[in-house]
């Protein structure tokens, strides 16, 4: 993402009082809550297009997101794997890398957690989670390694092969829980995993799990890398100029498969983290769509890991509020996937939101 | 035990053609906006909203070719908003198609939940009747192949011919490729650089949307929720595999079509589990970019172009 709110503001600064002067950090921060505003407009008018009151709907959300302990419990829970899937978008995205694959790293990651959590029995807790947890980030890790062999040995581009890659995932992980590893009954599912593999819940009734502390943990984890790190120096640097980076000495291929890899294994430990803490066995296609969040959420958080935390949050909430919102008005639940993509879209364009802000009077 | 003639046969031939139109149509699409310097991710969204759209409009009015119509203009629609955010805002293309791509699963699927009350799949609408043109139906294996298809094969096959002559043989086609290729020197020469862009990015949904509305017009006769499953992206595959031509283009969805007729006929004959049949086109596509396609070279830079 080109980033021109930086350089824009500082040359009308002096022009006259009237226009509102931004640093560009705040800027940038102004732009998405714009973008994130607008999109919530455009869902209201097609509520109302669509016969429904776009101030119950939303309101409804709202209550259902953080009216109480359970539903603030339940937002929680709808967020976690989406930071997961943010960090994991956002990580490949600083070497330059345009991951749409998470969702297929997240369920072979969450598969493979699965398999360990159910072939071992009495191995202690504190051996037995961090086990799981390390097959799914090596399952995730391997395949954002296939696509980042190929961009870099043979140049097939990653938006193509990430995203082939994710519905051969969906189709493996589905054979796999259809056939060898199908438990009793009619649901492709696997049997549940050992209870010494589960993440504790931490708020019962609620689903949320100590899957939650991971990715808080990750979170600073990754931020420390990209910033403080020489490694995650080189990611930047071969993000911000692939050519300058090569000709500074920098193994830019070599760079580049390592951020697809840890993007992979970043998604791959976010599934883990929802078979150990929510499900605790692999349901057949059990991800409602987090790694398209992800996308979402790393954009509208500034490709920044807090950034991306919060915003997590937010659509942690637009589905855990949606699900009430549904219920209680008969909204369907898919206008939450409709903001989602309308935030993408007005992200998409931060000159589209200056101009807009422009003509409300307010210089960007 | 299964002969392999029962899998390959002509009938398999016409199915691949059948499935190879919607590829291509979108390929074709995935041309003209590359051609000009603009990549295009959302064409899966544009195929899956417009394949939605036709079944409505059919659904409502009970003509599939008021359908196919609207498929086009909704196709444009969303391929103009695209050259929007890109051309005339300078958004980053691969977030505004992924961002297409994700409006129109939300879209459609909210969409089908209004109009049929349910998420899954519309009734089933009038679609678009086959035809079969007399004289070549009765040429021996290439009548069986050919002669009985959707008017919509037969318009894929034709759109291509005149893409190439479009991209090839007209002064447009010069400016549309100089656009792409050097947008300085085209602006130079006198070329509108920006009105090129919007028409061909625009066009690009339109053809899109055609394939769209094969797909659920001239195929299925119903819509059912993410029904492109990937074709948007096979045709980009394809697109890059044909070397950004027409002909090469169609070629390469033939290779798709193929890969997705002989998917089918696995899955019906029941030897293996479908999951594992299924991913025999994704898997092909990735081949594809992986190992043919090799160094191929993109006829632009896609940067954004910013006047003097």
């Amino acid at each position: 993402m080109t980033k021109k709110s930086d350089t824009a503001s500082s040359a009308d600064a002096g022009a006259g009082g009237k226009f509102l002067v931004l640093s560009p950090g705040l800027s940038m921060i102004g732009t998405q809550l714009v973008a994130i505003l607008m999109a919530f407009i455009v869902g209201a008018i097609i509520l109302k297009m669509t016969g429904y009151s776009p101030l119950e709907a939303y309101g409804a959300m709202l209550r259902g997101a953080f009216g109480d302990v359970y539903g603030i419990g339940q937002t929680f829970t709808q967020a976690t794997p989406i930071i997961f899937t943010a960090l994991a978008f956002l990580f490949a995205f600083k070497s330059g890398l345009f991951n749409i694959g998470a969702e297929g790293q997240f369920l072979v990651g969450a598969l493979a957690a699965a398999l360990v959590g159910i072939s071992f029995n009495g191995l202690p807790a504190f051996l037995h989670v961090p086990l799981a947890l390390l097959a799914g980030a090596l399952a995730g890790g391997l395949w954002g390694f296939i696509p980042a062999l190929l961009k870099t040995k043979f140049g097939a581009h990653e938006v193509i092969t990430t995203m082939m890659l994710s519905y051969v995932a969906l189709y493996l992980t589905g054979y796999m829980v259809n056939y060898p590893f199908k438990a009793p009954g009619w649901v492709a599912q696997t049997v549940p995993i050992a209870p010494s593999a589960e993440l504790p819940r931490i708020l019962p009734p609620t689903q949320l799990s100590a899957s939650i502390f991971v990715a808080g943990l990750l979170t600073i984890g990754i931020q420390y890398v990209l910033r403080k790190t020489a490694f995650g120096f080189e990611i930047r640097a071969t993000g911000l100029n692939p050519n300058a980076a090569q000709n500074a000495g920098i193994d830019v291929d070599r760079r580049l498969i390592l951020a697809l890899v840890v993007s992979g294994a970043i998604a791959g430990l976010g599934g883990s983290g929802e078979i150990l803490g929510v499900h605790r066995r692999f349901i057949e296609a059990f991800s409602p769509g987090y790694g398209w969040d992800g996308l979402a959420v790393a954009l509208v958080g500034g490709n920044n890991p807090y950034g991306a935390l919060l915003a997590a949050v937010l659509f942690g909430a637009l589905r855990s509020g949606g699900m009430v919102m549904t219920r209680a008005t008969g909204v369907p639940l898919d206008i939450i996937f409709l903001l989602r993509a309308l935030v993408i879209l007005f992200v998409a364009a931060p000159t589209l939101i200056r101009s807009l802000l422009r003509r409300g009077g307010l210089r960007w | 035990m299964v002969s392999l003639l029962d899998v390959i046969n002509v009938g398999l031939f016409a199915a691949a053609l059948r499935m190879a139109t919607p590829i291509a149509f979108a390929a074709l699409g995935g041309i003209f906006s590359e051609r000009v310097g603009i990549i295009n991710i959302g064409l899966e969204g544009i195929m899956l909203t417009s394949a939605f759209t036709g079944v409505t409009v059919s659904y409502y009015t009970g003509n599939p070719w008021l359908g196919v119509l609207a498929a086009i203009a909704v196709g444009g629609l969303l391929g103009f908003f695209h050259a929007v955010l890109t051309v005339k805002f300078a958004g980053d293309q691969i977030i505004s198609g992924t961002g297409i791509n994700i409006f129109a699963m939300g879209f459609t699927a909210y969409m089908s939940q209004i109009i049929w009350g349910s998420r899954g799949a519309s009734e089933n609408v009038t679609g678009i009747k086959v035809v079969t043109i007399p004289l070549l139906r009765q040429v021996p294996v290439l009548g069986a192949i050919l002669g009985k298809h959707s008017p919509l094969v037969y318009i894929m096959l034709a759109v291509t011919v005149i893409s190439y002559i479009i991209l090839f043989k007209t002064p447009l086609g010069l400016r549309i490729r100089a656009v792409g290729e050097h947008p300085t020197a085209a602006e130079t020469a006198g070329i509108d650089v920006y009105r090129i862009k919007y028409l061909c990015v625009t066009l690009s949904g339109m053809l899109t949307g055609l394939g769209g509305s094969f797909l659920s017009l001239g195929h299925l006769n119903l819509f059912a929720f993410g029904m492109t499953g990937g074709r948007g992206f096979i045709a980009m595959a394809a697109m890059i595999f044909g070397k950004w031509t027409p002909f090469g283009a169609f070629g390469a969805s033939l290779l798709f079509g193929f890969a997705d007729a002989l998917q089918m006929r696995l899955q019906a004959m029941g030897l293996l589990p479908s999951q594992i049949i299924l991913t025999i086109p994704y898997l092909l596509t990735v081949a594809v970019l992986a190992g043919v396609v090799g160094r191929a070279r993109p006829p632009s830079d896609y940067k954004p172009y910013v006047k003097e």
